[in-house]
C-alpha cells in the first residue's frame, strides 16, 4: 500500500500500468485468504442466510401487516403453527420477524450508502482543497462527533418527528465523519507521494488523481468501514425504534416489536426475544464479516 | 503544559458553539409552529402565545434589524431568538419542561448522579473483567482459548442494549427472581441521599442493608450497559498486548530471566495501557447514550430515562437540555481523557 520510492515524471505513466498489472494478482489471493478465515466464513454465511430469507420473505409468508390479526392466537406461545409464538394481537411473529429483516437491512444500507457518499466526498473535497475548506469541514466532523452514539440520531428524530425515513437520514448523519476522516486522511496522505505529483506534473486533472490514486489506495479501510457500519445502522434503527422514534406501528420492525414485546414481556416473552434474535444476528454477521475482510485486506492488522 | 491546557481549552469554544448552535437549529426546524407542537393542537391559545414569547418565536432568528433601526442601540441588535438562547444558556438556564414547568437544569442536577454511578459501575465491569481478559487471550495467542474470547468480544459489540437488558430482567429477576427488576432502591428501602450515590450514600449513612440493596438493583442495569464496552476493552487490551509482547524489550526481559508474571505486567501491560485507556474514554461516550436505553429498560431514574420520558410526552426543552448536557459531559470527558497520557506514559509530554 505505500507509495513506490519516487520515479521520475516521465516514468509516472509506467509505473501505474505496472500497478494495474500487479493488482489482479494480488487481489486473487484475497479471497482464498478469506475464505480460511474461519469467523469470516461464518459472518459471510450469516448475512447471506439473512438476505436470501428477506428477498425470499414475499414468497414463503405473503404479508400485509395492515390486515394482519388473528384474535383467536393472541399471545400464543411457541408451537408447530406458530414457530416463535404470536402478539397481543394474534400476529404470527416469525412471519414478522422475516419481514423485519427487509426493513432492517434495506435500512441499514440505505443509511451507510448515503453516509458514505457524503462522507467521501466531504473528505476528498477537504483534503483536495486545503485552506479553509477543510477547516471549516474537520470543525463539522468534530461537531458531529461530539454527540456520542446514537443521541444526535435521537435529537434529530425527535425534533423532526418519528418515522423510519427521518430515523434513516439521522442514522446517515451521525455515520457521515467516519467516512470523512478516512477519505481526509487518504488524500493528505496520496497528495504528497511523489507519484501522485508526477502524475499531476505529466497533467493529470484533480478527478483522475482521485479516481486513479486515492481510491484505490483508500478502498482497503472503506469497505471494512462499509461492512461494519451496515451492522451498526442496522442496531441504530432498531434502537430508534425500541424508543418509538423509528418506524411506526403496524410495521414488522424489529425494535418496534421489542418495544411493544416489553409491555408483555411477563405473559409472553417470545415476543421480544425473537425480533432481538434477528437484530442480533445481523449485527454479529456484518461485524463479523467486516473484521474478516480487514484481517484480509490490510496486512498490517493482521492476527491482531 | 499549561500552554497546551490553554490550546485545548480555546480549540474547546468553536466546538462547544457549534455543538449549541445545532441545537438551537433544531427547535427551529420542528414542522409548523414549534409552540403548537410542544403545547399539543388542542392547547388553549393564551398558553401558545406565552411560549412563543417565552421561546422568542416573535422575534427574528439571528439579527434584530429591525428593532437596531429603530432605536439605534447596538444592543437592540442582538434582541433576538439565538442571541437570547446563548445568553440564557450561558447563564445555566435551559428553559422549562413544557409539562411540568420544572427547570431543566434542576432535573439535570438531580438525576446526574444516577446516571453516573450506573456509568462507573458499567465502566468497572468493562475494565476489571476486560483487561484480565484481554491479557490473557493475548498470551495464549492462537489457541482455541485466544479464538474464543476474540469471538466473545465481537459478540458482545453486536448485542442490542435495550434488548439484552430484557432478558437479563426476564431469567435473573422473573425466572430465578435474584435479583429486582427496575428501579435504584426497593420500595421499603429507607436512604437518607447525601452525594445522590445510592450505594456510597449507604457507606456514609452507616446505612449498608439500603446499601447493598441499591447495588443490588445496579448489578442488572450495569451488566447491560457494561458488555459492549467490555467487548471493546477485552479487543484493544489483546491487540495492544500482542504488539508490545512482540518488541525487543520484551524479549530482553525474559532473557535476563525476569519472571513470566513480572514482564505481562510491569513491562507489557502497563506499555499497552494507552490505547486502552483512549477506547475507554471513547466509550464512556457511548455509555451516556447508551444509558437513554438502558434506563429505559430498567426505569432507572437518570438523565436516560428523563430525555425518554420527554421524547414520549414531545417535551422538547427536556430532548434539547439532556442531550446538549451528555455532549458536553462527553467532550470534557475526552479533554480529561488526552490529558492523562502524560501520566501514564512519561514519554509523551504536552508544552
Amino acid at each position: 500500500m505505500s507509495a513506490p520510492a519516487g520515479p521520475p515524471a516521465a516514468e509516472a505513466a509506467t509505473v501505474s500500468a505496472q500497478a494495474d498489472d500487479a493488482r489482479p494478482r494480488r487481489g486473487n489471493r484475497n479471497p482464498r485468504r478469506f475464505f480460511r478465515h474461519p469467523t469470516g466464513v461464518l459472518g459471510l454465511s450469516i448475512v447471506l442466510f439473512l438476505t436470501l430469507m428477506s428477498l425470499l420473505a414475499p414468497v414463503l409468508k405473503p404479508y400485509d401487516s395492515r390486515s394482519d390479526r388473528n384474535l383467536r392466537a393472541r399471545l400464543a406461545p411457541p408451537s408447530a403453527e406458530h414457530i416463535f409464538g404470536a402478539d397481543e394481537l394474534g400476529r404470527d411473529i416469525f412471519t414478522r420477524v422475516l419481514h423485519g429483516g427487509r426493513i432492517s437491512l434495506r435500512a441499514g444500507l440505505l443509511a451507510v450508502a448515503f453516509a458514505s457518499v457524503v462522507g467521501t466526498l466531504l473528505g476528498v473535497l477537504a483534503g483536495f482543497v486545503g485552506g479553509w475548506v477543510d477547516i471549516a469541514v474537520v470543525w463539522a466532523v468534530d461537531l458531529l462527533l461530539a454527540f456520542p452514539g446514537i443521541l444526535l440520531a435521537i435529537a434529530i428524530v425527535a425534533t423532526l418527528g418519528p418515522n423510519l425515513t427521518n430515523a434513516l437520514l439521522a442514522i446517515a448523519i451521525t455515520q457521515v465523519p467516519i467516512y470523512t476522516r478516512i477519505m481526509r486522511s487518504a488524500v493528505l496522505q496520496v497528495k504528497q507521494a511523489e507519484y501522485v505529483q508526477a502524475a499531476r506534473a505529466v497533467g493529470a486533472g484533480g478527478v483522475r488523481v482521485v479516481l486513479r490514486h486515492v481510491l484505490p489506495n483508500s478502498l482497503a479501510p472503506l469497505i471494512v468501514q462499509l461492512t461494519l457500519s451496515i451492522g451498526t445502522a442496522i442496531l441504530d434503527v432498531a434502537a430508534l425504534g425500541f424508543l418509538g422514534l423509528g418506524a411506526q406501528p403496524p410495521a414488522p420492525e424489529w425494535g418496534l416489536m421489542i418495544r411493544d414485546g416489553f409491555s408483555q414481556f411477563l405473559r409472553a416473552p417470545w415476543m421480544s426475544i425473537f425480533p432481538g434474535v434477528g437484530i442480533f444476528l445481523s449485527v454479529v454477521g456484518f461485524n463479523l464479516l467486516g473484521d474478516a475482510i480487514r484481517d484480509v485486506l490490510d496486512p498490517r492488522l493482521r492476527g491482531v | 503544559m499549561t500552554s497546551y491546557l490553554t490550546r485545548r481549552l480555546l480549540g474547546l469554544i468553536p466546538l462547544l458553539i457549534g455543538v449549541t448552535f445545532l441545537i438551537f437549529l433544531l427547535t427551529r426546524v420542528i414542522p409548523g409552529d414549534p409552540a403548537v407542537a410542544m403545547l399539543g393542537e388542542r392547547a388553549a391559545p393564551n398558553l401558545v402565545e406565552r411560549l412563543r414569547r417565552d421561546m422568542g418565536l416573535d422575534r427574528p432568528l439571528f439579527l434584530n434589524t429591525a428593532a437596531y433601526r429603530e432605536s439605534g442601540q447596538l444592543r437592540s441588535l442582538f434582541d433576538s431568538q439565538y442571541f437570547t438562547y446563548m445568553g440564557r444558556l450561558v447563564r445555566g438556564d435551559l428553559g422549562r419542561s413544557v409539562l411540568t414547568l420544572v427547570p431543566v437544569s434542576q432535573s439535570l442536577r438531580h438525576r446526574f448522579p444516577a446516571t453516573i454511578e450506573l456509568a462507573l459501575a458499567a465502566m468497572l465491569l468493562a475494565i476489571a473483567v476486560g483487561i484480565p481478559a484481554g491479557t490473557w487471550a493475548s498470551r495464549k495467542r492462537g489457541t482455541l482459548s485466544d479464538t474464543f474470547v476474540t469471538l466473545v468480544a465481537i459478540v458482545g459489540v453486536s448485542f442490542p442494549v435495550f434488548w439484552l437488558a430484557i432478558i437479563l430482567i426476564y431469567f435473573f429477576a422473573v425466572v430465578l427472581g435474584w435479583l429486582p427488576p427496575s428501579g435504584r432502591l426497593s420500595s421499603t428501602t429507607q436512604l437518607q441521599s447525601v452525594t445522590g450515590f445510592y450505594v456510597l450514600d449507604g457507606i456514609l449513612t452507616g446505612n449498608l442493608r439500603a446499601s447493598l440493596d441499591a447495588l443490588k438493583h445496579l448489578i442488572l442495569p450495569a451488566v447491560a450497559l457494561g458488555t459492549i464496552p467490555l467487548a471493546i476493552v477485552v479487543r484493544m487490551t489483546r491487540s495492544a498486548m500482542l504488539e508490545v509482547l512482540g518488541q525487543d524489550y520484551v524479549r530482553t526481559a525474559r532473557a535476563k530471566g525476569i519472571n513470566e508474571r513480572r514482564v505481562v505486567r510491569k513491562h507489557s501491560l502497563k506499555n499497552a495501557l494507552l490505547p486502552v485507556i483512549t477506547i475507554i474514554g471513547l466509550s464512556f461516550g457511548s455509555l451516556l447514550s447508551g444509558a437513554i436505553l438502558t434506563e429505559t429498560v430498567f426505569s432507572w431514574p437518570g438523565i436516560g430515562r428523563w430525555v425518554y420520558d420527554g421524547i414520549t410526552s414531545r417535551d422538547y426543552p427536556i430532548i434539547q437540555g439532556g442531550v446538549l448536557f451528555v455532549a458536553i459531559v462527553f467532550v470534557v470527558v475526552n479533554l480529561l481523557v488526552d490529558l492523562t497520557y502524560p501520566l501514564i506514559d512519561p514519554r509523551i509530554q504536552y508544552s
